[in-house]
C-alpha cells in the first residue's frame, strides 16, 4: 500500500484522535489556553486504549514502509501525546494528595533511618561541642563570628528589653516571617541540593549551622541572656532544628546513592533515591512554615510566661519526635 | 557511517513504550537551554523589581511581602510553570524547548520539584558551571537536577508543513530502489515548496549520472517518481 491510499484510509481515525487530546474536560483550566475547539469527545474515553493501540500499529507500519518523514512525525506526535494520555493519569492518589502527604514523609524518614541518624550527629555532634565550649570560653565565639555579628547577636537578647529585639507589631512580624521562610527554606533546600557534591555539600550545611547554633546558644547561656534566649526559641526549636536535620538526611540519600550505588548503575541509584528524598523535602518544607510561623507570631511575644512557653516548646517536641516514629506505621507494616 | 558514531552524535532521544513503539524526542543542548534560562532570568528580575519597588510603600509589611514572593519565585516559578503549562516555562516556551520525564511523559510535581531544587547545586561554583558540566558529559544532556529527577530537556516537535506538490506527472520508477532511495525521492519531493527551483535542480544534478538526465527535466523526472511514490496514479 503506497503512502496516499494509506493516508486516506486513516486520517479520519487519526483525526479523531486528535480532537479526543485536544478534549480537556478536567481542572486547571486558569493556566491553560482556552480550547475553542471540541466541545464533544469524538469517541468514549473506554475506546481511547484500542485507539491508542491501533494508532501504534499504523506508526509502525508506516515506518516499516518506509513512509515519508511527514507521515512519520505526524504520527509520532499523535502517539507521543496519546502516550501521555494513557500514562500520565497513573497516579489515582492525587485524590488523596494531603493524606499521602501525611503519612509519605515519616515513612519515607524511616525507611530512610540511617541517613537521619547520620544528619542528626552531623549536626547536633558540632552543636554540642560548640555550645559547651562557647559557654566554658567566652572568647570561643569569635572564631565563628565578627565582633559586629556578635554584638548585635547579643543585643537582641538583652534581658531587660520587652520586645525581643525592637518593639514588635504585627507589621514587623510579618516581615521577619517572610525572612524565616526565605531564609531558613533556603537553606533546607541548599543542604538537600548539597548531597549530590557526594554528600559534601549536605555534610557543610550540617556541621557550619550545628557550629554556629551551638555557639549562639553556648554564648548567650554563658552571658545569662537565657531567660529570653530560651523562651525565645523553645516554640520553633522542634520544628527547624529537625526539618533543617531532615533536608541534610535527604541529602546524605542522594549523596550515598552516588558514592554507592550497590547493584543498580548510578544513575537509577540517583533516581531512586530521589522517590524518598522528595517526600523527606515536601515534609521539611511544611515543617518549616509551621516553624516561620511560630517564630514570627508566637516566640517573639514577650508579654507570655516563659514557663507556657517552654511547655508548649516541650509538647511541639514530642509532637515532632512521635510523627516522625509512629505515622503511617499501621498503614505501612502490615 | 558506523551507527555507533551516528549513535554517540546522534541528539535523538528513544523511548520505546510498552505497545512496541519507539517514541522520538530531540535532545536539547546547553546553549538553547541557556538561552531558556536567561529569559526566564530576566523575567523573574522585572516582576521581582516590581514587586521591590511596590512593597518599599509599605515598610516593615513590604519588607514582608517582598521576602515572601522573592522565596517563592524563585524557587516555586519553574515548578509551578512546568507542571501546570506542559512543561514548559516562558524562557522554554520562547525557545520551543519542553521538559519531560525521560520516559517521555509530561513532568509531574515530584519531577519538576527535585529538577528545581537542585538547581541550588547545579550553579555552584558560579554560573551553572556544574549543571553545565554534567549536561555535556552525560548522554541525554542532563544536569544534576535532571539526574535525580530523571528527566530530560527536548525541543519541541514542529510540524513539518504539508506542502503542495509540484505539477507534474506520476512516473514509475525505472530502477530498484532501496528503502533509503524511496525516503529520499519522497522527502525530495515533498519539499517542493521549501526549495529555489534552482536548489532543486542542484540537488537533482547529484542524481543525473543515474536518470541520464539533465537540467529541468532531471529534476521533473526525480518529481514524478517521488509523486508516485507517495501513492499518485499515473
Amino acid at each position: 500500500m503506497r503512502q496516499h491510499d494509506f493516508e486516506s484510509e486513516y486520517d479520519s481515525s487519526w483525526q479523531e484522535f486528535e480532537q479526543f487530546l485536544a478534549f480537556r474536560p478536567d481542572r486547571f483550566r486558569l493556566f491553560r489556553k482556552k480550547t475553542t475547539v471540541t466541545v464533544e469527545a469524538p469517541f468514549s474515553a473506554a475506546e481511547f486504549p484500542d485507539r491508542y493501540k491501533a494508532l501504534c500499529h499504523n506508526l509502525a507500519l508506516a515506518r516499516a514502509r518506509g513512509y515519508s518523514d511527514q507521515l512519520l512525525d505526524r504520527l509520532n506526535k499523535l502517539v507521543v501525546a496519546g502516550h501521555h494520555k494513557l500514562y500520565s493519569a497513573r497516579s489515582n492518589a492525587k485524590a488523596h494528595w494531603a493524606s499521602s502527604l501525611l503519612f509519605g514523609f515519616p515513612v519515607a524518614l524511616r525507611a530512610n533511618a540511617r541517613f537521619v541518624w547520620f544528619s542528626t550527629l552531623a549536626f547536633f555532634g558540632p552543636f554540642f561541642l560548640m555550645a559547651v565550649a562557647c559557654y566554658l570560653n567566652e572568647e570561643m565565639i569569635y572564631s565563628l563570628m565578627g565582633p559586629g555579628s556578635v554584638s548585635g547577636m547579643e543585643s537582641m537578647y538583652e534581658p531587660g528589653k520587652r520586645a525581643i529585639g525592637r518593639e514588635r507589631d504585627s507589621a514587623t512580624d510579618i516581615m521577619m516571617f517572610g525572612f524565616y521562610i526565605k531564609n531558613n527554606i533556603g537553606i533546607s533546600f541548599q543542604a538537600f541540593a548539597g548531597g549530590i557534591l557526594f554528600g559534601v555539600g549536605s555534610l557543610f550545611v550540617m556541621v557550619f549551622n550545628g557550629l554556629y547554633i551551638g555557639a549562639v546558644a553556648g554564648h548567650l547561656t554563658q552571658l545569662g541572656y537565657g531567660e529570653t534566649f530560651y523562651p525565645f526559641v523553645s516554640g520553633h526549636s522542634a520544628f527547624e532544628l529537625m526539618a533543617i536535620v531532615f533536608s541534610g538526611a535527604a541529602g546524605f540519600k542522594i549523596g550515598f546513592a552516588i558514592l554507592s550505588p550497590g547493584n543498580l548503575s548510578r544513575k537509577m541509584a540517583l533516581r531512586r533515591a530521589g522517590r524518598d528524598a522528595a517526600w523527606i523535602i515536601y515534609g521539611t518544607t511544611i515543617m518549616l512554615l509551621f516553624a516561620a510561623f511560630i517564630e514570627a507570631f508566637w516566640s517573639s511575644k514577650s508579654e507570655i510566661e516563659p514557663l507556657v512557653k517552654y511547655s508548649i516548646g516541650a509538647a511541639l517536641w514530642l509532637v515532632v519526635v512521635a510523627y516522625c516514629l509512629f505515622a503511617g506505621s499501621q498503614k505501612n507494616g502490615a | 557511517m558506523h551507527d555507533s558514531l551516528v549513535q554517540r552524535i546522534d541528539t535523538t532521544y528513544v523511548v520505546e513504550t510498552p505497545e512496541g513503539i519507539q517514541m522520538q524526542a530531540e535532545l536539547a543542548g546547553v546553549i538553547p537551554r541557556a538561552a531558556a534560562y536567561l529569559i526566564d532570568f530576566l523575567l523573574r528580575l522585572v516582576v521581582m523589581v516590581a514587586i521591590i519597588l511596590f512593597g518599599l510603600f509599605f515598610d516593615e509589611l513590604g519588607h514582608g511581602l517582598i521576602l515572601l514572593s522573592w522565596f517563592v519565585i524563585e524557587w516555586g516559578y519553574p515548578v509551578f510553570f512546568e507542571v501546570l503549562r506542559d512543561g514548559q516555562t516562558p524562557g522554554k516556551k520562547t525557545m520551543n524547548l519542553v521538559v519531560m520525564n525521560d520516559d517521555l511523559t509530561p513532568v509531574n510535581w515530584r519531577t519538576s520539584v527535585l529538577r528545581n531544587l537542585l538547581r541550588a547545586a547545579d550553579m555552584l561554583p558560579i554560573g551553572y558551571l556544574f549543571g553545565a558540566a554534567t549536561m555535556v558529559f552525560s548522554r541525554q544532556f542532563q544536569r544534576l537536577g535532571d539526574l535525580v529527577a530523571g528527566t530530560v530537556v527536548v525541543h519541541k516537535v514542529e510540524d513539518l508543513p504539508n506542502v503542495g506538490l509540484p505539477k507534474v506527472d506520476a512516473l514509475i520508477p525505472d530502477m530498484d530502489l532501496t528503502p533509503e532511495d524511496r525516503r529520499a525521492l519522497v522527502a525530495f519531493v515533498q519539499r517542493y515548496d521549501s526549495m529555489t527551483s534552482e536548489r532543486a535542480e542542484e540537488l537533482a544534478t547529484i542524481l543525473s549520472g543515474v536518470t541520464n538526465k539533465s537540467g529541468q527535466a532531471n529534476t521533473q523526472h526525480l518529481y514524478g517518481m517521488g509523486k508516485w511514490l507517495l501513492g499518485a496514479k499515473t
